[in-house]
């Protein structure tokens, strides 16, 4: 009964979204406002539908209803609970109907937002948005549906894939589908915009905290999905270029020029068409990564079901979509209003430059993404486009962006004093340079690239610090008069502080794994294996049971130099329902560098084991959260909350530690 | 990003007559930048491209197109059952087919915890020629009915396709 309650409510959103889509419109040709304000009403029912729906789901699969071929197929009773919850979207049906669920809930929270938005943009954007629920309702209804019923109903189910039975399967998707489905918010503000044919300060306003928003929730979900990958998979690596994270990280790249032009607009009515276009294409991004995942049209470490009809369907959705807005875009954009001017060195140039810089970054991870697919499709040639690409392209984008970030952000708005940012900026740059020096002394013979990655990340958290500083401490006398400065700072400005430094801790990590070093061996009990730093000695392998799986597990003695750690436990488990083997690596964290040991398959009463020793690999994820708290914090931001009513406001959510 | 506060005043006369460009002018310079970076892009893609990618062949492929002993490629099939040996020092050999074609690999490292004989495999490395592959990765499956595509596709071209293999899998969202 309920599983068709859960059925029913999907259909009843999908004629709901439907009559959120279509009536405001009719309200804003009409000009009738009452006809217009149907969006909110319909907006609210569809979110409460979807929640009824989702939770419908997440019964049939806490209950283990076998009579549900969904559940059948992705869980079993043996499960523990919170991997029974997080079978409901570990797998395609249910996935997308958490999609569904982000993506009305998102339309509600626009209904909610009643005094930051103009009524007409609040219900244009209420009628685009609900267009993409229809779309994604009927996509789940009607190719995807999660209720199908089984008869007769298994006793026992096939279990989820053991590599998704982790915590990261409760972390990593929703919050990369808020991200993701976030998006939709400023794509429907833009298409309203368009439709309205007027667009200014306002708007910007309006769509910041969403961009914000959606911004911090991907920056955490692609954080999260690769500490995930890390220590599952493992390998030790932590992230692959391989089409599904580029699917994510394209919207993230586009989303954060999105983020920067907005500033431009909202302070300085400037670069108007341009951010529309921005915020359309970073939706259209969103849907493009959503097609890539869900179709299965690219090979990748993933695995993923190949259903040419869903893969057509997302097509149809995506050309629908990112064609009709861009053909929109260029039909009413010559309307919009060109908007304030600036000298060619100022802060509204550096942005202009930001933007310029991550449009290249996005485009190239876009050509190395879509390129294979492309050349199967006209010559049949196979091809994999893999890290050595994106080092050659990537890379060489970003680094200039990075060297001039400190610069742009000590431009003044306006007209800036190229001089004086520089020299505001001297001393970080002079500190990093020297951090290079001494690492390129210290590791003579080491890898070359590695610390001019060190001082470029040094150089952007020192002045990002160093900014924060000079406003706080500048003309201030005493403590108490910095502390007030401190406190009066704009929260956005420390926003913006610990988003730039939380780029360059990640960088510092990501170049120090040039450092991290491997080592492979068959170990008896009582031999030990060394790797960089860290050597391990094999205690023994003893068998222990799981709730749904048997495991190997070994027991290492763990030492750093001659330090001796706490012990280290590697195992190799057997998932009993698909009798499948999976690897949980051993981690020991030190400091900000972890030891990392991951097992082989036993041999000559020895079992194959790898260490890694990976140092300074938490500033990865580190930096991630530094720069979601910088989102945060901008969110929080005093123009914002004066903006939007309590309830609306979307920092409420505020986000877990992706650990 | 945005600074609510700008660390100095503005000036009165923001922008000195003098240097001031035309809304013209100033779109010119704008996309004139924008193409020197998409150029410095493009120049740096069709470089990698050169370089950085790597092919995909199944055996026959291979024997067919003559591919160039030293090419770096990927190479997938099935693991010809009986074939996979053991040597010391994790030093892995195991025979990749597609029914009428084969190519031995060698391989140093750790096995995907889904490797197993009979079935697809999806090998990275450099073809030595006469028929050996030297593989420096050996790539993981997330799911052990899971048919690597190209492996699929290279073994329906060789007519060895048996379809149910590829049942639908559970995706990771």
């Amino acid at each position: 009964m309920i599983v068709e309650i859960g059925h029913y409510a999907l259909a009843l959103a999908l004629g709901v979204s439907i009559i959120q889509a279509l009536v405001p419109f009719w309200g804003i040709v009409r000009q009738d406002r009452a006809l217009a304000s149907v969006g909110s009403s319909a907006a609210l029912i569809a979110f409460a539908l979807v929640a009824l729906s989702f939770a419908a789901l997440v019964t049939s699969y806490v209950r283990s209803d076998f009579s549900v071929g969904n559940v059948v197929a992705n869980s079993h009773s043996a499960q523990p609970l919170i991997y029974r919850f997080t079978s409901v979207w570990g797998n395609h049906e249910g996935s997308m109907l958490l999609w569904v669920l982000i993506l009305t809930l998102f339309g509600a929270l626009v209904a909610l937002s009643r005094n930051s938005v103009p009524p007409r943009l609040r219900a244009g954007a209420l009628a685009a948005q609900g267009l993409v629920a229809v779309a994604f309702l009927a996509f789940t209804l009607f190719t995807s549906n999660p209720f199908e019923r089984l008869s007769p109903a298994p006793a026992e189910g096939q279990d989820l894939n053991p590599i998704l039975q982790d915590l990261g399967l409760a972390i990593h998707p929703p919050l990369l589908y808020i991200g993701y489905v976030g998006f939709s918010i400023t794509y429907a503000f833009a298409v309203a915009a368009l439709i309205d044919g007027r667009i200014d300060a306002m708007w910007a306003r309006a769509v910041r905290p969403w961009t914000l928003l959606a911004w911090t929730f991907l920056t955490l979900g692609i954080a999260m999905g690769s500490y995930w990958a890390y220590y599952e998979l493992g390998w030790g690596g932590w992230w692959f270029w391989d089409p599904v994270e580029n699917a994510s990280f394209m919207p993230w790249i586009a989303g954060t020029a999105l983020i920067h032009s907005t500033v431009v607009m909202e302070k300085r009515d400037a670069l108007k068409v341009w951010t529309i276009l921005l915020a359309i294409l970073t939706f259209s991004l969103s849907l493009l990564g959503t097609f890539i995942v869900r179709s299965g049209v690219l090979t990748s470490v993933h695995s993923f079901a190949t259903d040419p009809a869903r893969g057509v369907f997302i097509l149809l959705i995506l050309v629908f979509f990112v064609g009709g807005s861009l053909a929109l875009f260029a039909w009413r954009a010559p309307l919009l209003r060109q908007g304030g001017l600036f000298a060619p060195v100022s802060r509204e140039s550096a942005l202009v430059v930001n933007n310029i810089f991550l449009a290249t970054a996005c485009a190239t991870v876009f050509i190395g993404t879509l390129y294979p697919l492309v050349l199967e499709l006209l010559t049949g040639a196979k091809i994999s486009v893999g890290a050595p690409f994106y080092n050659a392209t990537f890379i060489p984008v970003m680094v200039p962006l990075l060297l001039i970030l400190p610069l742009g952000q000590s431009l003044a708005w306006k007209r800036g004093d190229l001089l004086g940012a520089a020299q505001r900026n001297a001393a970080a740059f002079g500190l990093a340079v020297l951090a290079a020096l001494a690492l390129i002394a210290f590791t003579r013979g080491g890898p070359v690239l590695a610390p001019l990655g060190i001082a470029l990340g040094v150089f952007l958290v020192l002045a990002a610090g160093f900014d924060l500083a000079e406003r706080i401490i500048a003309r201030a006398s005493g403590w108490h008069a910095m502390f007030s400065r401190a406190k009066g700072l704009p929260r956005s400005a420390w926003g913006t502080a610990l988003a730039h430094a939380g780029i360059g801790l990640s960088i510092i990590g990501i170049a120090a794994q040039a450092w991290s070093t491997e080592a492979i061996s068959v170990l008896k009990p009582g031999e030990r294996l060394t790797s960089g730093r860290y050597t391990i000695v094999l205690e023994g392998v003893t068998p222990r049971t799981g709730p749904n799986f048997r495991a190997e597990v070994a027991r290492f003695q763990l030492f750093s130099g001659d330090r001796e750690m706490a012990p280290l436990e590697g195992s190799k488990r057997i998932y009993t329902a698909r009798n499948m083997p999976t690897t949980e690596a051993g981690i020991r964290t030190d400091g900000l560098s972890q030891a990392y040991v991951s097992l082989g398959e036993a041999q000559d009463g020895g079992v194959a084991v790898r260490l890694y020793d990976k140092p300074l690999i938490l500033l990865i994820w580190i930096g991630s959260l530094v720069m979601a708290a910088g989102g945060v914090l901008s969110l929080t931001d005093r123009r914002f909350r004066l903006a939007a009513p309590k309830r609306a406001a979307p920092a409420a959510a505020a986000p877990q530690p992706a650990e | 990003m945005s600074v609510a506060q700008p660390v100095r005043p503005v000036p009165a006369n923001p922008l000195p007559t003098k240097r001031r460009m035309t809304r013209k002018q100033r779109r010119l310079a704008l996309i004139a930048a924008a193409g020197v970076v998409l150029c410095f892009a493009a120049g740096l893609v069709l470089f990698a491209m050169r370089d950085s990618i790597v092919f995909f062949y199944g055996p026959t492929e291979i024997a067919e197109k003559g591919v160039a002993p030293g090419t770096r490629m990927r190479l997938g099939g099935l693991v010809e059952v009986g074939s996979v040996q053991r040597g010391a020092d994790q030093r892995i050999g195991f025979t990749v087919t597609d029914g009428n074609n084969a190519i031995k690999v060698s391989y140093k490292g750790l096995l995907p915890d889904l490797f197993r004989e009979g079935q697809g495999v999806v090998t990275e490395g450099v073809f030595e020629g006469v028929g050996m592959f030297r593989a420096d990765s050996v790539l993981a499956k997330h799911d052990e009915t899971y048919m690597p595509r190209e492996v699929a596709d290279a073994l329906k071209k060789q007519g060895h396709w048996q379809p149910g293999g590829d049942a639908p899998t559970p995706a990771k969202p």
